[in-house]
C-alpha cells in the first residue's frame, strides 16, 4: 500500500470541509443520514460506498447545489446553508456525469467558465489550462464529440480554472483507461502539494488506497473512517488464500464457521473473517481434508468494505 | 459577488448565441415556421369558401327559375354542378358531400309569385362545416330578392314580395371586400409569436435540465436572474426577425395595407414578446424535461389560438370563453395588430389592450421567480 504524509491540522486554517449531522429526503426516504465529515486542509479524502449509498447527494450539498434538510457546518469556513454563494466561487466541483455543454468547443466551454467566475487575463488562463492538459490541439472540437478520457479531462481543466480552494471530485475517473487514470491521480497529488484539498468518491480500491483519509458510507450513514490503513484495523479482518479449491467444496466452505467472505481471486479463493482464530481452525481442516495449500494474506480495503456493507463491523 | 454582474450576463448570452447557431435545426424553424404557417393560413384557409356545388332541382324551368340561378352563380358562392330531376336524388349528392346546397324550386314556383303568395323556396345545407356556408346563406336571401325583384316589373310591380320599409345597407369597413387575409395575416403575427417563443424558452432550459449541464451552471457563482436574462434575450431578437418577415410578407404576398405606426406596432410588440417569454421561463421552471415543456407549451397554445378570436369571432363565443380569453395575451395583441395596422390607432387606442399584456406579464414573472430555484431539489 502506499502511504503518503498526511497533512497535519494547525489552528490557523480550519478544516476545509467541517459539517454535522447532514440529512437529506428525497420523497420521505432519507438518502443521507447525520453525514458527519472533516476534512484537512490539503488532504485527499476518498468518499465511498455503494450505489445509491448517497455520496452524491453529500458532494451537492457541500457546494450548495442541495439544501440539507437539517445538520450545518462549514465549508472553507464558510456556513453551507447561508454562504453557499461564495463556497460556489472557491469550489471547483466535477459532476459525476459530464455535464460542459456538447455544443460548445472545448475552447468555449473554457471560456464560459473563465466569464462566469470572472477570471483576470483569461485568454492566458485558458491557453495554460489547453497546454498543461494537453488539450490545445483539440481545442476547436466539440466537447460531445470526445472521447470519455478527454472529455474527463476538459471537466478537470474546466473547474480548476479559477484556482478553487477545493475540488469535489464525484467518480472522476469512471470509463476511463488505466493510464489515463495514473496520471489524473498524479495530477490531484500534484495539487494537493500545492495546497489543493481534493474529496472525491470511488468504486476504485486502488483509487481508495491513494487518499490519505478515507469515509466510507452506506445508506446514507457513515460506516468507517479514518486511513487505509485505521479501517482495515478497525474491521479487523483476517484473510487467507486457499488454492485450487474445487468447485464443489466451495459451498461447503462458505457455511464453516467464522467464514465471512469468500471472493475469487484467479485460481485462488480468499477466504476472510473477523474472528481470526475460528476462521483459521476452520480454514485449516478444510485443507487438510482437502489436501489444498493455504497461507494468510493482507486483507484488502475490498474485503473490508465488503465486510462494512454487510453490517455487524460499524 | 452576490449583485447582479454583466459581465456573467455576457457569457450566459455569448453562450447561448453559439448554441442557437450550432442548432441548425431549431433556427431554420423560428423562420421556417412563420414562412410555413403564413402560406397555409394566408393561401390554404380560407374562412370566406366561394364556388360551393350546389344542386338544384327544379320541376319547371320557367323564367323566375332561370333568372335566379344565373344569379346565384353570378354571386359567386354558388356553382350549380348537378340538376337531378328528383329530390332524392339530390339528397344523395348531399349525404355523399358531393354537393353543399341542394336548393328545391317548388313546382308551381312561378305561377305563386304571379299570383302574390310567397312562394317557398327550399334550401338544403350540409351544414357539418357551419362556417364553410355561413356567407353563402346570407348572400342567398339577398340575392333572391334582388333577382326576382327585377322580375316582377311593370305589370307585375305590385307583386314584389314584400319591398322593405327601410332600405338597410351595409358597408364592410377597414377591409370592404372581406379578405380574409386582412384578417388571418396580421393574426398569424400572434399566433406565431405564441408558439415560438413559448416553446424555444420552455425548451431552452428544460434542454440544460435534462442533459444535466443545468447542474453545472447552478454550481457556478450566478445569479437566477442572469441566467434568466441571458436565456430570453436572443429569443427577442429571433421575435423581432419573425416580425420583420411576417410584415414583409403581410405587405408583399398578401397586400395587407399598414396604415398605422410601425414605430407603436413594434414597441407593442415588445410588450406581447416579454408576456410570451414570462411563459416559457414559468414552464420551463416547472418542466423536468423537454417533453413536459412541449406538453405544457401546447396546453397554452390550443386555448390561446382557439378562445384569443383568431379562430372564431371572439364575441361569438359564450361568456366564459370569452373571460378565459380575455387573460390570454394573445386575445389583446390581436386587437392591437389589427387595430394599428389595418385601422390606424394610435398609442391611446391601443392602451385598453396594452396594460393587460403588461399585467399578465407582472403576474406571471412572479410565478415563475418564486419557482426558479438556485438549487437542484
Ligand atoms: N433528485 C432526486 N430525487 C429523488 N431521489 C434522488 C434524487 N437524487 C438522488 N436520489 C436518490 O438518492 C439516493 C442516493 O443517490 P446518490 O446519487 O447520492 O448516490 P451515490 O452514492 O452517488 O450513487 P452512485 O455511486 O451510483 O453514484 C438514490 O437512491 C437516489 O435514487
Ligand atoms: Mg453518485
Amino acid at each position: 500500500m502506499i502511504q503518503h504524509q498526511q497533512p497535519t491540522p494547525t489552528p490557523s486554517h480550519p478544516p476545509a470541509i467541517d459539517v454535522h449531522g447532514l440529512t437529506k429526503s428525497f420523497a420521505g426516504k432519507r438518502v443521507v443520514d447525520g453525514l458527519d465529515l472533516r476534512v484537512e486542509r490539503g488532504a485527499i479524502y476518498g468518499f465511498l460506498g455503494p450505489n445509491g449509498s448517497g455520496k452524491t447527494t453529500s458532494i451537492r450539498m457541500l457546494c450548495g447545489l442541495l439544501t440539507a434538510d437539517s445538520g450545518e457546518g462549514t465549508c472553507l469556513g464558510l456556513d453551507v446553508r447561508r454562504q453557499s454563494a461564495q463556497i460556489k466561487a472557491q469550489v471547483g466541483y466535477m459532476t459525476q456525469k459530464f455535464t460542459w455543454w456538447e455544443d460548445l468547443t472545448i475552447e468555449e466551454n473554457l471560456r464560459f467558465a473563465a466569464r462566469m467566475h470572472g477570471i483576470a487575463r483569461a485568454p492566458r488562463v485558458i491557453e495554460g489550462a489547453l497546454e498543461r492538459l494537453g488539450l490545445a490541439q483539440r481545442r476547436r472540437q466539440l466537447a460531445g464529440e470526445l472521447s470519455g478520457g478527454w472529455k474527463q479531462r476538459l471537466a478537470l481543466a474546466a473547474c480548476l480554472l479559477h484556482q478553487p480552494k477545493l475540488l469535489l471530485l464525484d467518480e472522476p475517473t469512471a470509463g476511463v483507461d488505466p493510464k489515463a487514470r495514473r496520471d489524473f491521480w498524479a495530477e490531484i497529488h500534484a495539487l494537493a502539494r500545492e495546497g489543493l484539498t481534493v474529496l472525491v468518491s470511488t468504486h476504485y480500491m486502488d483509487e481508495a488506497e491513494r487518499c490519505h483519509r478515507l469515509a466510507y458510507i452506506n445508506a446514507g450513514r457513515l460506516l468507517a473512517e479514518g486511513t487505509p490503513a485505521q479501517i482495515l484495523a478497525r474491521v479487523g479482518l483476517s484473510t487467507f488464500a486457499i488454492h485450487g479449491v474445487p468447485g464443489a467444496a466451495v459451498a461447503e466452505l462458505k457455511a464453516l464457521a467464522g467464514v465471512e467472505q469468500v471472493v475469487p481471486f484467479g485460481l485462488r479463493l480468499h477466504v476472510s473473517g473477523t474472528d481470526s482464530r475460528v476462521l483459521a481452525d476452520s480454514v485449516g481442516a478444510f485443507g487438510h481434508r482437502h489436501q489444498l495449500t493455504w497461507e494468510p494474506v493482507d486483507a484488502t480495503l475490498e474485503d473490508a468494505f465488503i465486510a462494512l456493507m454487510r453490517g455487524g463491523h460499524g | 459577488m452576490n449583485r447582479f454582474s454583466w459581465r456573467r450576463l455576457w457569457a450566459v448570452l455569448a453562450k447561448e448565441f453559439i448554441q442557437m447557431r450550432r442548432d441548425r435545426l431549431t433556427f431554420a424553424m423560428m423562420v421556417g415556421i412563420p414562412v410555413m404557417q403564413l402560406c397555409l393560413f394566408g393561401y390554404a384557409i380560407n374562412t370566406d369558401p366561394k364556388h360551393l356545388p350546389t344542386a338544384v332541382v327544379a320541376a319547371e324551368s320557367d323564367e323566375f327559375t332561370r333568372r335566379l340561378l344565373s344569379a346565384m352563380t353570378l354571386s359567386d358562392y354558388f356553382e350549380l354542378v348537378a340538376m337531378p330531376s328528383r329530390i332524392d336524388e339530390g339528397r344523395a349528392l348531399l349525404r355523399r358531400g358531393e354537393v353543399q346546397f341542394l336548393l328545391r324550386v317548388p313546382p308551381d314556383f312561378g305561377r305563386t309569385l304571379a299570383r302574390g303568395e310567397r312562394p317557398q323556396l327550399l334550401v338544403e345545407i350540409d351544414a357539418t362545416d357551419p362556417v364553410a356556408s355561413g356567407n353563402a346563406i346570407a348572400a342567398l336571401s339577398a340575392l333572391t330578392d334582388a333577382a326576382l325583384e327585377s322580375e316582377l316589373r311593370g305589370p307585375l310591380a305590385a307583386l314584389n314580395p314584400r319591398p322593405g320599409a327601410v332600405e338597410v345597407l351595409i358597408q364592410r369597413r377597414y377591409n370592404p371586400e372581406g379578405l380574409t387575409a386582412y384578417n388571418i395575416v396580421p393574426g398569424l403575427m400572434g399566433v406565431i409569436l405564441t408558439m415560438t417563443l413559448i416553446m424555444m424558452t420552455g425548451l431552452a432550459i428544460a434542454r440544460e435540465r435534462e442533459r444535466g449541464t443545468f447542474e453545472n451552471l447552478l454550481a457556478m457563482p450566478v445569479r437566477p436572474l442572469e441566467i434568466m436574462l441571458g436565456k430570453l434575450i436572443p429569443y427577442i431578437l429571433v421575435a423581432y426577425i419573425q416580425v420583420a418577415v411576417i410584415l414583409l410578407a403581410a405587405r408583399l404576398l398578401f397586400e395587407v395595407p399598414i396604415i398605422g405606426s410601425l414605430a407603436l406596432l413594434l414597441g407593442c410588440v415588445f410588450a406581447f414578446v416579454i408576456a410570451n417569454l414570462s411563459v416559457g421561463l414559468l414552464f420551463s421552471t416547472l418542466a423536468k424535461n423537454q417533453m413536459q415543456a412541449m406538453q405544457m407549451t401546447f396546453f397554452f397554445f390550443l386555448p390561446s389560438i382557439l378562445l384569443s378570436g383568431f379562430m372564431f369571432p371572439f364575441r361569438g363565443m359564450p361568456g366564459w370563453a370569452q373571460t378565459i380569453g380575455e387573460a390570454l395575451p394573445l386575445t389583446h395583441f390581436l386587437r392591437i395588430v389589427r387595430g394599428i395596422l389595418l385601422k390606424a390607432n394610435s398609442a391611446a387606442e391601443v392602451w385598453p389592450n396594452l396594460w393587460p399584456l403588461l399585467l399578465f406579464t407582472l403576474v406571471v414573472v412572479g410565478l415563475g421567480a418564486k419557482r426558479f430555484r438556485r438549487t437542484l431539489d
